[in-house]
């Protein structure tokens, strides 16, 4: 029998940073990692990031046309949540050593990706509560393991996310109660956005296990604590019963309680759906794009000003210090 | 090919180097528009120290703190800011830690667990 070539003995920095993370003790910005590790993190980091952007403009949509005062209120603060949970994360991403800059051209070349969910459009305002219920349920449910993840930045960015986002379930669900119990063309418009939304929000948990060649990976450095189909079954389950409190249907004709694996058993997915969206097919993907772009190109003048007036204000204080010297 | 994306380490990078501008600005490659980048400590409570929350673009201080402001107490989380340019935070060195703490390892006679008194003489 032939004997395996002997593989190099790992060096001592990749040794220690097994153990560390065998063991669970977090990785921080100045740690030496796996180049791999650092490529990853970027990536996922960024794309979380570039999600949270684009995820204001779906709501976004509906700040001018809220039914009342106090929802216009609630919306906006959530919006600019997301405008800061963006922040929060651009800011982890950049401690591993990619700039602001850099990642806002991978965004806004097409080169990064950010979640599919947000390539949809919203077009009633029970939208808004399907989006808060299912869309950051979704998100809770992805993020809440991330707390715990192996690398320092991301997890703390995930905590304060997290507290944030408990109140944006809550005002999607408070919208998807009162509709659902308010009059018939109101509970109907209800249950028109949970049939639009149900699907791609599964989706939002990404392809199944087995056809996710990054999840092994991402397991062994304890970036990801539970693969897609664990955190998309959690979900199901769990929303199944707040579906039932607000009397309306989820539109899976499949779905059924199993008893022998104590979780609901529920219906295919439509990947073809999935990965065109993905690949940039989707009803929104150009659209939310291109206001990203268009932003970004108009907002050059107000950074200019900024750095113009920050300059001036520098001057002005170092001829007084000469004035007054 | 990693290196072309990664620009810089924080914290700690710069020791007594002069930055042209901006944390970032290790390799020249920066646009001159990129406002610098700023870390975030809030006091939560009066008596409490100021704890590190995050890091922000900024053009000036100022901004710094209204950013900061706007954007890491939403929910009362401070009565303080303090805001500081990323390039002038220093770092010690994790592959140095060992040797760096080693002093205190044999000294657990600063403790006051070290100690025997006798229960009579009551708390101590």
């Amino acid at each position: 029998m032939i004997q395996a070539m002997q593989e190099t003995a790992p060096s001592a920095l990749q040794q220690q940073f097994d153990e560390k993370i065998d063991q669970d003790i977090t990785i921080e910005p100045r740690d030496w990692m796996p180049d791999d590790y650092r490529k990853t993190l970027i990536r996922q980091i960024s794309q979380h990031a570039h999600s949270e952007i684009v995820g204001m403009l779906p709501e976004g949509n509906w700040i001018t046309r809220a039914p009342t005062l106090r929802r216009k209120a609630v919306l906006l603060a959530k919006v600019q949540d997301e405008a800061g949970h963006g922040l929060y994360l651009y800011s982890a991403a950049e401690t591993l050593g990619i700039t602001r800059d850099q990642m806002y051209e991978q965004l806004h070349s097409g080169k990064a990706k950010y979640s599919s969910i947000f390539n949809y459009p919203t077009l009633t305002w029970a939208d808004m509560g399907a989006i808060g219920w299912l869309v950051d349920g979704a998100a809770i449910m992805n993020q809440v393991p991330l707390c715990r993840t192996s690398y320092g930045p991301y997890a703390r960015a995930m905590v304060r996310v997290c507290k944030e986002e408990s109140f944006h379930q809550r005002q999607g669900f408070e919208i998807m109660m009162q509709l659902a119990k308010g009059t018939p063309i109101q509970k109907k418009m209800a249950q028109d956005a949970l049939n639009r939304w149900w699907w791609p929000s599964l989706m939002m948990f990404g392809p199944t296990d087995d056809n996710s060649p990054n999840t092994a990976k991402s397991m062994r450095w304890r970036i990801k604590r539970f693969t897609n189909d664990e955190l998309r079954q959690k979900m199901v389950d769990v929303t199944v019963e707040q579906t039932r409190i607000l009397g309306l249907s989820i539109p899976d004709p499949d779905l059924k309680w199993n008893e022998e694996r104590g979780h609901y058993d529920f219906g295919a997915i439509n990947w073809d759906e999935f990965f065109n969206v993905v690949k940039g097919n989707g009803p929104c993907n150009k659209e939310r794009l291109d206001t990203r772009r268009k932003a970004w190109k108009e907002g050059q003048w107000v950074r200019d000003a900024a750095m113009a007036h920050a300059n001036k204000r520098a001057e002005k204080s170092r001829q007084q210090a000469l004035v007054s010297a | 090919m990693l290196e072309n994306i990664i620009k810089s380490h924080r914290y700690g990078d710069y020791g007594d180097k002069e930055s042209t501008g901006g944390a970032n600005a290790t390799v020249g490659q920066i646009s001159a528009s990129e406002w610098p980048l700023w870390e975030v400590f809030i006091r939560s409570k009066a008596g409490l120290d100021h704890k590190h929350a995050g890091s922000l673009h900024a053009a000036d201080a100022q901004m710094a703190m209204e950013n900061a402001r706007d954007v890491y107490t939403r929910r009362n989380e401070g009565i303080s800011i303090w805001v500081v340019e990323s390039k002038h935070i220093h770092a010690s060195l994790p592959t140095e830690q060992g040797e760096f703490f080693e002093p205190a390892n044999d000294k657990v006679y600063r403790h006051p667990t070290f100690y025997d008194i006798p229960d009579e003489v009551g708390h101590m």
